[in-house]
């Protein structure tokens, strides 16, 4: 491995060695601020040296991570992501009981992971990251262990995350064991070799679709997301809906293009079949949800069947949508859980629908900011989501998925009805059940405000954005 | 840059607005009096500076942009702000100063909580719908067409009456998915005319005459037409309409009434009939049916009520049938009768929900059962309330009558089956109108109100509105002579394209459906 490639890796050595530096500092003094501030520091510096490592790429690091600018550009998210993450879990864990500095360890660590599954070129790679994921997890959705509920959350992820890898783990082995390769550019061609066992082939492949439908809780691997999300802290949730559905999302599309999986009839009926299915029972659900977020999760599910729409749709313009689409959706639910992070308490999260009556009340701003997230979520203009349907939608006509791109239609007039109760409660006329004006930590509202602007901003203007997006996924196809 | 400032005005009004209110709400008032009258000002502006570009005495004849904007926004999609106004448009961004003002005039006493929102999301509606009707990049209208509705939720979700949730939130579930079938067909066309030419744009002067096989066409056509068809709204897409109206608050009311509605009334004008003119035509018997059948179901929907505000509601049903019924006719007469008809029944009808506004902030009650015998307490507000319901049911010399006396007329030379059955609204309206009166204003008194008369501000209103009212229906020429240039820019936008389809080989079926546009003067 040569000093070039060293360099190009930075990124993912820095967001590594953050976790072991605070880790250090924490065996000699234990503060809250400096934690935070080293991990901030961390990620800024991790996110920073994506810019200039940009010019070495695309490379090869030792046959298991490709560095170019695809992952780049999903790296930069993933730490910006994670950056959110940490500021709003500043306020939320100092309103707890509890020592909170390992939490953010755990939390870089899951991050690390998230930056190798979207640089993963083989399979170790993709397991090594998937693991690096979800192992944090697991101990983060318990990270308050004087509640059950928390506990209850963490132990259903556990289970569930642990099986779906042990799927992932036999479809892994059943493609290796027919094609001989492990490596992702290699088995799309080996694929095609005459002699080779389709079937096996495909077995193998919907094994692996299994763990990856887990992770991004697609029907009907979704049954996990409602009880995780409405278990987990606010901000662990935050982190399970973007980070690591946003890296998973991105390594499907990556090695799916490549696959051609226009190719293969049987995957593109799947997959369009899971798409229908998890837009309809995301949005279906979330309509008789009382907890914010168990409602949020039920979107999610939604959310990521309006991706598979672009995802079908395949092509530059529909990987733009994606990308594009992907940012947006970082922006909204980190907003939408950052809310409900800096509003809950020490005893319990502010997650039910009652606690947000009248809220516009007593702090416009918060409610504010509350509602543009859930109208970006619904696809309003203004708003960043807006672009984003509107980006997806260019995508299935393009490729003339009319049926996807309807049901798609149909599904955001249901997908309105639910983000309006929540905004009628915030706009309510009767005062709710959370105490008089909740104070806004500093942090927190700081952190809020900035993925306001984001919001707007991409909502907009958004040819910011485009033309990064031209510059870094684009380039790849 | 006009233009944009027309819009920027709103939008900072109704921030300031926002922020003022938290000092004093009279200065949030005061501040969106200001610049409606600043955006008065500007549009007036528009008018003469269009002489001055154009170095004609008169307006241009084939409906050349008076002013144009035209940047890039997103150009890695082919999106521009592209901002441009013709006399329609011109005419329309002028009624919406104008009912903005009068809506104003409406919640100045009967607003009293949440001022500073309330009038943000009031200034952000009017910027909504003044963008929709400068907007010619089909992006950019979208983007308008969906951005009115969130503020327009808002006022009917908080300062509604008493079912308020039930109807904002059926008013943007109807609106947005109808909205959302429009996308798709602004996205079909978008990538058929990529395909074809190779300029990726949405840019409407170049989308025109984009050619697209009618079995594609008709399917694109229908996506615009849902989306105007509900905000129009047409029987059977109208049901959002009567609860909505209902629960607005009378602010909301006049714009729901007044302007809202005519943004369906303008997609039609501008954006279907010129993008798909063949199909349009096919169409046109079946959209003439719908008109007509609205202008018959809504006179009968307003006999059945007892709420006044919802017998009001449902005549716009009825009116605005007669709109659809004019555009579709398309000859210059109807569509002139259209514009009079959406330009007088904003007025009218916007004076009518404010004349509800005021019974009810002075009795507490919309239902027509209770009321009775209010003329001897408050002949000043009979006395308004009578002028308008006449104009409502299109008495000569006020402006309804005119429009709808050409909207027959144009259709009549098209189908004089649609006309003669169209014209049974007349009686309908009379028949409503007189007996709404007569059972609110006349007879004995049933409640025991004591109810005062029209303060000398909402005199000044309603003296305006009459003016005006009648204005349009003696002297209706400077807005004929103002909007006529574009109604043949826009037709002949629609003409110019070749007939699609030489193939289909079906020349006896489409023969009747093209007679309607050739039939045009």
């Amino acid at each position: 491995m040569d000093a070039d490639t060293l360099r190009a890796l930075l990124p993912l050595i820095i967001i590594s060695a953050t976790p072991v530096a605070v880790m250090l500092v924490l065996a000699f003094y234990r503060s809250h601020a400096l934690t935070v501030f080293l991990v901030l520091a961390g990620l800024a510096l991790s996110f920073a040296s994506l810019f200039p490592a940009s010019g070495l790429l695309p490379r090869m690091a030792a046959g298991l991570l490709v560095l170019d600018h695809y992952s780049f550009f999903f790296m930069g998210l993933m730490f910006a992501a994670t950056f959110a993450v940490a500021l709003l879990s500043y306020g939320y864990l100092g309103r707890k009981d509890i020592f909170p500095d390992e939490y953010y360890i755990l939390l870089l660590i899951a991050a690390a992971g998230s930056a190798v599954i979207v640089s993963s070129s083989h399979f170790a790679s993709f397991f090594l990251g998937l693991e690096l994921l979800s192992v944090p997890l697991y101990a983060l959705i318990s990270y308050p262990r004087a509640n059950p509920r928390n506990v209850e959350a963490g132990i259903k992820y556990l289970i569930l995350a642990g099986t779906s890898s042990a799927f992932l783990l036999f479809g892994m082995a059943l493609v290796y064991a027919e094609l001989g390769t492990m490596e992702f550019p290699r088995i799309s061609t080996a694929a095609l070799f005459p002699g080779t066992d389709r079937n096996f082939v495909l077995a193998g492949v919907a094994m692996i679709i299994t763990g990856i439908g887990f992770k991004l809780a697609l029907v009907p691997f979704h049954m996990w997301t409602p009880d995780v999300y409405e278990g987990a802290p606010a901000p662990v949730a935050a982190f399970v809906a973007t980070v690591s559905k946003g890296a998973m999302f991105a390594l499907l599309l990556r090695y799916f293009t490549i696959f051609d999986i226009r190719r293969y009839g049987s995957l593109m009926l799947l997959f369009t079949v899971i798409s229908i299915a998890s837009m309809f029972a995301g949005n279906l659900l979330a309509l008789f949800q009382n907890n914010v977020k168990r409602l949020l999760a039920y979107s999610s599910i939604a959310h990521l069947g309006y991706l598979l729409v672009a995802f079908l749709a395949s092509g530059v313009l529909a990987a733009a949508a994606v990308a594009f689409y992907l940012a947006a959706y970082f922006v909204s639910t980190l907003g939408a859980f950052g809310v409900i992070s800096v509003l809950s308490g020490k005893e319990r999260d502010a997650d039910m629908i009652d606690d947000y009556m009248g809220l516009a009340w007593r702090s416009p701003w918060l409610a504010g900011i509350f509602a543009a997230m859930l109208l970006s979520l619904a696809g309003i203009p203004l708003t960043a989501g807006f672009i984003g349907k509107f980006f997806i939608a260019a995508a299935g006509v393009d490729s003339s998925l009319w049926a996807l791109v309807i049901i798609l239609v149909i599904n955001s007039a249901i997908g309105l009805f639910y983000y309006l109760r929540v905004i009628a409660a915030l706009y309510s006329r009767r005062p709710g059940a959370l105490a008089a004006s909740p104070k806004l930590p500093v942090l927190g509202g700081i952190t809020l405000g900035a993925l306001s602007v984001a919001l707007l901003w991409l909502g907009v203007y958004p040819a910011t954005m485009l033309e990064i997006i031209r510059n870094t996924i684009s380039r790849f196809f | 840059m006009i233009l944009a400032w027309i819009i920027i005005v709103l939008l900072a009004g109704g921030l300031a607005a926002w922020f003022l209110a938290r000092w004093d709400p009279l200065w949030a008032r005061r501040t969106c009096l200001f610049a409606l009258l600043l955006d008065l000002a500007l549009a007036v502006s528009v008018f003469w500076l269009g002489h001055i570009e154009t170095g004609a005495a008169g307006l241009p004849e084939t409906g050349a942009w008076l002013i144009e904007l035209n940047v890039p926004w997103i150009p890695q999609l082919g999106i521009g702000l592209h901002l441009a106004v013709d006399g329609l448009s011109l005419v329309l961004v002028l009624l919406t100063i104008f009912l903005g003002l009068l809506s104003l005039s409406s919640a100045w006493s009967e607003i009293t909580g949440r001022v500073g929102f309330f009038h943000f999301n009031l200034m952000w509606i009017l910027a909504g719908i003044a963008g929709v009707f400068m907007s010619l990049d089909m992006f950019l209208f979208y983007f308008f067409w969906e951005m009115m509705l969130v503020p327009m939720y808002f006022l009917i979700a908080i300062w509604g009456h008493e079912n308020r949730q039930y109807a904002s939130v059926k008013f943007f579930i109807f609106t947005q998915a109808s909205g959302l079938l429009m996308l798709l067909s602004i996205l079909g066309l978008f990538f058929i005319h990529g395909a074809n030419t190779g300029d990726y744009t949405f840019d409407y002067t170049r989308l025109l005459g984009t050619q697209v096989s009618p079995s594609i066409a008709i399917w694109l056509m229908l996506g615009f037409f849902i989306a105007f068809a509900v905000k129009l709204p047409a029987v059977p897409f109208h049901s959002w309409l009567p609860d909505a109206h209902t629960e607005a608050p009378t602010a909301g009311s006049i714009i729901l009434a007044g302007l809202l509605l005519k943004t369906g009334a303008y997609g039609f004008i501008r954006f279907l009939i010129p993008l798909f003119p063949d199909m349009a035509a096919r169409f046109a018997p079946v959209a003439m049916g719908l008109a007509v059948a609205s202008i018959i179901y809504g006179a009968v929907l307003a006999f059945a009520q007892n709420d006044l505000k919802r017998l009001i509601a449902d005549t716009s049903i009825s009116h605005m049938g007669f709109v659809l019924l004019g555009v579709y006719a398309w000859n210059g007469l109807a569509l002139e009768g259209a514009l009079m008809q959406i330009i007088s029944h904003g007025i009218s009808t916007g004076m009518l929900f404010m004349m509800v506004g005021s019974i009810q902030e002075r009795i507490h009650t919309r239902d027509m059962d209770v009321m009775g015998g209010l003329w001897p307490d408050a002949p000043r507000m009979g006395g308004v309330m009578m002028v308008f319901a006449l104009a409502s049911l299109g008495l000569p010399g006020m402006g309804n009558f005119l429009g709808e006396f050409l909207v027959l007329f144009g259709t009549y030379r098209v189908s004089s089956a649609f006309a003669v059955i169209a014209s049974l609204g007349f009686v309908l309206s009379t028949i409503y109108s007189i007996w709404m009166i007569q059972r609110t204003f006349h007879g004995e008194k049933r409640g025991g109100y004591r109810v005062r008369d029209l303060s000398s501000r909402e005199m000044a209103a309603s003296a305006v509105m009459i003016a005006a009212i009648i204005w349009l229906g003696v002297y209706p020429q400077p807005v004929m002579d103002t909007a006529s240039p574009a109604f043949n820019g826009i037709q002949g936008a629609a003409k110019m394209q070749k007939a699609p389809d030489p193939v289909s080989g079906r020349p006896s079926k489409d023969a009747r459906a093209k007679s309607i546009w050739t039939l045009t003067p």
